[in-house]
């Protein structure tokens, strides 16, 4: 890589900060955890990279840490994304609220109707 | 098109993916849509990646995903709501284990010597920022899943140590750039992990979620690291834009909690309240309890009753039973609402997660500055499971390591109902002072038990 490369990939470095501040400057709490958990999931990005070092390694150790990049890595996407869609899944519009409520309230009897 | 334009346009896509689905993230309507949009942009890179020239090694490159994803998908499937933070820790620790490896893997591949200086450098952030990452997400696991203790472990020197390390590491780094001692590489790297433990056990429980964002926001940035190792540039982009805005978060967390980052980083939150907590000897003090039936009625016959959750309430699974008796209350007419303070839970934001669970509706969720003025007309604050966030300590009292913390004002409500386990201290271990007002009924109980309890009490009436 010569000093031209290094440069642009510098200027991307500092353009991507100013875009990743700009970008959540204004979230609520609610969503403080699933921000947190998507963000997350997306420096399993990191996958592209331990592919690229075991997809070119030579020699045991540099295929045994290319592996071991890879199942981390792959552990950081998946799960990252997976269990982020689990929390979002649950802020999805409301339906009228009932469904759950029912089967509780149905088996409470009335005292009021019971002799005695 | 060459094959090199073509993987260079998909990872352009995939970064504007990466763009919007932080935007979408930011609103509770386009939230889902931004992940999947993460995820979508997410496969398009390492789909991509496979078309790389040179790419050898396939069946080891498959093989290792479908590890990664068996363990994975279960995991994020299977974990219970309440233990999210941990997972969030784990997934994050892994990712910056897998930076650093790229990192040392890289460096090991170039002949010695060969390596201008400032891609050793490229190769020295990677190793230590994601090694640091890695070792304090496992701690910040230990301490979340009780593995060891939620306190601040703390020794003599402790911040000495911490400066020893730290420069240490960095002396080793510049003697690694300016000559050819390769194998210093390695003293780095044990060196940065041990700096993670060390910079991660003076935390305090209630603190940990703020730090994990922070270790979130580190590993973005060792994956950016690892993206100037191997120029590439959808690493660069996208561990930049997490580094970034992981950094933001965790200042918004930190000032959710009313405290300055250092200041939870190294003021060994908790470690001296421990002691005061216990010298105070809170059993000499009467409070009033009360049976559920008592609370029963107070909750009843209120013309309009705050919810507040803690994380006593997630540990209880509770969530549900808190909406049972929050449906029965309202179709007596009863005006019921939740008050969510921003840290209730163990990360900013949990106890939405736990409440939408079990279906309550996202309008009763109000959030700390909305719900405040709303305990003045409150007849009943019912606050389950949560200690910390609502302790009028943090605002009356100069010497409580919690001062200055935003909380939420139950003590404008007519009257308050604790559901407690017992008079332990909260989270942050210490005590309070609202347990022993005149107004405040407790009930002594499992949260789930005790709404259970009202629920049948309230039934009955």
């Amino acid at each position: 890589m010569n000093g031209g490369d290094i440069l642009s990939l510098i200027t991307v470095f500092v353009l991507a900060a100013f875009v990743g501040f700009e970008v959540i400057a204004k979230v609520p709490s609610t969503l403080h955890t699933p921000l947190m958990s998507g963000t997350n999931a997306i420096h399993g990005v990191v996958l592209v990279g331990a592919m690229l070092v075991l997809g070119t390694a030579s020699g045991t150790a540099q295929m045994v840490l290319g592996f071991v990049a890879v199942v981390l890595a792959t552990l950081n996407v998946v799960g990252g994304f997976v269990v982020t869609d689990r929390m979002l899944e649950m802020f999805k519009v409301r339906k009228p609220a009932k469904v759950a409520a029912e089967p509780a309230g149905a088996v409470a009897p009335s005292t009021e109707g019971s002799p005695k | 098109m060459s094959l090199g334009t073509g993987i260079r346009l998909a990872d352009l896509i995939a970064a504007i993916c990466f763009i919007f689905a932080l935007r979408g993230l930011t609103g509770p309507k386009t939230a889902r849509y931004g992940n999947l949009l993460g995820a979508g942009g997410m496969t398009l890179a390492i789909a991509i990646t496979f078309a790389t020239n040179g790419l050898t090694h396939f069946l080891l490159i498959v093989g290792a995903m479908l590890i990664g994803v068996v363990i994975a998908v279960p995991a994020a499937r299977l974990v219970k709501m309440t233990a999210m933070p941990q997972m969030v820790a784990a997934f994050n620790g892994v990712g910056g284990g897998a930076a650093a490896l790229i990192a040392l893997a890289t460096f090991l591949r170039a002949p010695a010597g060969s390596l201008a200086v400032y891609e050793v450098v490229e190769v020295l952030l990677g190793v230590v920022i994601g090694c640091v990452s890695f070792s304090g997400s496992c701690i910040a696991f230990a301490k979340l899943q009780e593995l060891m203790t939620g306190r601040p472990v703390t020794y003599p020197g402790q911040q000495i140590w911490n400066g020893i390390v730290g420069v240490a590491i960095l002396g080793l780094g510049v003697t690694v750039c300016v000559s050819s001692f390769n194998w210093l590489v390695a003293i780095v790297l044990v060196l940065a992990l041990a700096f993670g433990v060390a910079f991660v056990l003076p935390v305090g429980g209630a603190d940990v979620p703020v730090l994990i964002s922070l270790l979130n926001s580190f590993t973005g940035l060792a994956v950016a690291a690892s993206g100037f190792v191997l120029h590439s540039v959808v690493l660069v982009v996208a561990g930049t834009l997490v580094g970034a805005s992981g950094t933001l978060l965790t200042q918004m967390m930190s000032r959710a909690m009313g405290r300055s980052l250092p200041n939870i980083l190294f003021s060994a939150f908790g470690s001296v309240i421990t002691a005061t907590g216990g010298a105070e000897g809170d059993t000499t003090r009467s409070v009033r309890s009360a049976s559920a039936e008592d609370v029963a009625i107070l909750l009843a016959y209120a013309n309009k009753v705050i919810v507040v959750p803690g994380y006593g309430l997630a540990v209880a699974q509770a969530q549900h039973t808190i909406r049972e008796l929050a449906d029965l209350l309202e179709s007596r007419g009863v005006e019921v609402i939740y008050a969510i303070h921003p840290v209730a839970g163990r990360m900013p934001g949990h106890m939405n997660v736990l409440l939408a669970e079990a279906n309550v509706p996202y309008e009763q969720l109000k959030e700390m500055d909305e719900a405040n003025p709303e305990f003045q007309s409150a007849d009943v604050a019912l606050v389950v499971g949560a200690n910390d966030v609502v302790n009028p300590a943090a605002k009356n009292n100069p010497d409580s390591p919690i001062y200055g913390m935003p909380i939420l004002a139950v003590d404008d409500a007519r009257n308050i109902v604790f559901m407690k386990r017992s008079m332990r201290p909260g989270f942050a271990g210490i005590d309070n002072e609202l347990l022993f007002d005149p107004k405040t009924t407790l009930l002594f109980g499992d949260a789930k038990d005790s709404l259970t309890k009202v629920v049948a009490a309230v039934k009955a009436l």
